[in-house]
Order: structure tokens, then C-alpha cells, then sequence
């Protein structure tokens, strides 16, 4: 599966709730990013979990966020930032 | 203390873990001296000198240095060090950048370098606060990240494992390899520490 974004891309984290064993932290969904790094392509932990262990790789990606996008009242430093590993299903383009 | 007890049993599986042990004990399978070895042997076994390693290869190899941050998992392997099916990303605390390591899911850590996760990583207070406020948190563990170096948190939430490459001290330009290696700790492998020079 050839990777939908490339490093660099701007990309929102989908705004879903699912049941099961889901690896896309909460704190960042809905959030705003850059794609930092393709990682490569791994099996879906949320088919995993459910003992589907032939499903398709999907591409995994670092999401770098800037901590004042994830934590409006974030006190740190302004360039200070998240990176988070996230699979392509739960990205969407942020065109913004 | 013994290597098993918990101070923290708050969870149902440590509940289990101790239930299951004492009964294995109480029925004459196994005794809590073997136990207490066995833990021993898995912290010794797999203790931080692998990542120890690693990082003093680093230090005195810059061109291995740019292998390492570049595939951490092929350069790891050409020190023997077999990361497995995960992949394995350094990232490079620099005078502008320090990076800390979390995993807000669970307690996902690269064991294969640094051998069994302290109590702390796993605490929520650690996971919580690493994400939200990372540098009243790293202030806690007695480390305060200038105001002018970034910080970048990196949340382990998938199927990459992470290690801090720390900053070589001054002063150090003369020790070799082993000597490096030595000075480097766990703590400032996951980020919450730098490497210091002895008193």
C-alpha cells in the first residue's frame, strides 16, 4: 500500500470514537499535524486485537504537533512539540 | 524488599500476577527464592549496557552516529543488538533540542536496550504529565530544559521503540569507548536525565 502522505504533509488526526483495542490516542484526535516520518507498514493493532493476523499492512506515520495545537493552555516553550505514531487510517489531509 | 513485591498493587493484574505466584509457591512448584532469582536474571541480563552501548558507539563514531539517528534498528544490528520486528528510532539531544520518551498507552519501551521499564514509566502520573506537561515534569526528576531548547515528547503509541542519544559531557574528549559507555545511564536514555561526568 503506497503511503497517502508524504513527509511534510499536513494532516488532521480523525475526530472518532471506536471500541476496542485502538492505538490513536485521545488527546490527539481531532488535532493538527505534520507528517514527520513514513515508518513504514505494519498490521492494524485493531484488527490484531480481534485475532485478524493476515489483514493488510497499512502505512504508519510520526505526526509531529506543536504542543500550543494539542494543549491550548500549554506553558512550555512555543516551539515545543508532540510526536505521535499514527496509521494512515486515522489520517485525513488538513488543507488549511 | 523482595525483587517481586509491589509496592503499588492498584492493579487487577498485579493482583493476579501475586495470587497465581503465591499459589504456585504455596503448592511446592516453585519457591520465592527461585523467583527472586529469575527476576534477577532478567534485570541483569537485560540491563541498559546494550543502549550503554550504543550511544558510546555513537559518541566516539560519528559516522555510525549518522547510521544510528538514520535506521537505529541496521545500526543496533551491526553491534550484534537484534531489535526484532519493531523498528528502532534515535533521536539526538543537541544544545537546542532535548527529546523525552513516553508511552501514554501503555508502557511501551526498548526493553531489548534497556532491560525492564522502571516503576515510574509505567505510573500514569509519568504517562500523563509527559505529554502535558513535560517540563514541570522533567523539573520533578531534576532536570530543567532551558526555555530556549525545544522539547520534543515522543509518545510510543505504535510499533516504534525510542532512545535518546544524550549529549557527550564536556571534559569526556579523552575516555574510550568503554569508559563512555559507563557513564552513560537509563534514565538519560528515556530522556529524563543528561549524562554527567563524576564528581
Amino acid at each position: 500500500m503506497t503511503p497517502r502522505f508524504a513527509p511534510g504533509t499536513r494532516v488532521r488526526v480523525a475526530e472518532r470514537g471506536v471500541s476496542g483495542h485502538v492505538r490513536t490516542p485521545r488527546y490527539v484526535r481531532g488535532k493538527r499535524g505534520v507528517v514527520e516520518r513514513i515508518c513504514g507498514a505494519f498490521r492494524n493493532p485493531e484488527e490484531l486485537a480481534r485475532g485478524r493476523r493476515d489483514g493488510d499492512v497499512i502505512p504508519l506515520y510520526r505526526v509531529r504537533f506543536a504542543q500550543r495545537d494539542v494543549w491550548p493552555d500549554y506553558d512550555g516553550s512555543p516551539g515545543d512539540t508532540l510526536d505521535v505514531e499514527i496509521y494512515e487510517h486515522w489520517l485525513e489531509g488538513a488543507t488549511e | 524488599m523482595s525483587a517481586t513485591t509491589h509496592e503499588h498493587a492498584d492493579r487487577g493484574d498485579e493482583f493476579l500476577e501475586r495470587a497465581f505466584r503465591e499459589l504456585l509457591i504455596e503448592r511446592g512448584v516453585l519457591t520465592q527464592a527461585e523467583v527472586d532469582a529469575r527476576v534477577e536474571f532478567m534485570y541483569e541480563r537485560e540491563g541498559a549496557a546494550y543502549g550503554q552501548r550504543v550511544v558510546a558507539r555513537a559518541w566516539a563514531d560519528p559516522a555510525f552516529r549518522a547510521r544510528l539517528l538514520a535506521d537505529g534498528s541496521a545500526a543496533a544490528r551491526e553491534l550484534g543488538i537484534e531489535i526484532g520486528a519493531l523498528k528502532l528510532v534515535v533521536v539526538e539531544n543537541t544544545p537546542q533540542v532535548h527529546n523525552l520518551i513516553v508511552c501514554t498507552l501503555c508502557s511501551c519501551y526498548p526493553r531489548m536496550l534497556l532491560g525492564m521499564a522502571p516503576d515510574w514509566y509505567k505510573s500514569v502520573a509519568y504517562r500523563s504529565r509527559a505529554v502535558r506537561e513535560p517540563r514541570a515534569l522533567l523539573a520533578e526528576f531534576g532536570l530543567q530544559v532551558d526555555a530556549q531548547r525545544t522539547l520534543r515528547v515522543h509518545d510510543s503509541t505504535a510499533d516504534m521503540r525510542y532512545l535518546v542519544l544524550p549529549m557527550r559531557p564536556v571534559g569526556s574528549e579523552s575516555l574510550d569507548e568503554t569508559a563512555l559507555a559507563a557513564l552513560v545511564t537509563r534514565d538519560s536514555m528515556v530522556g529524563v536525565a543528561e549524562v554527567q561526568l563524576p564528581a
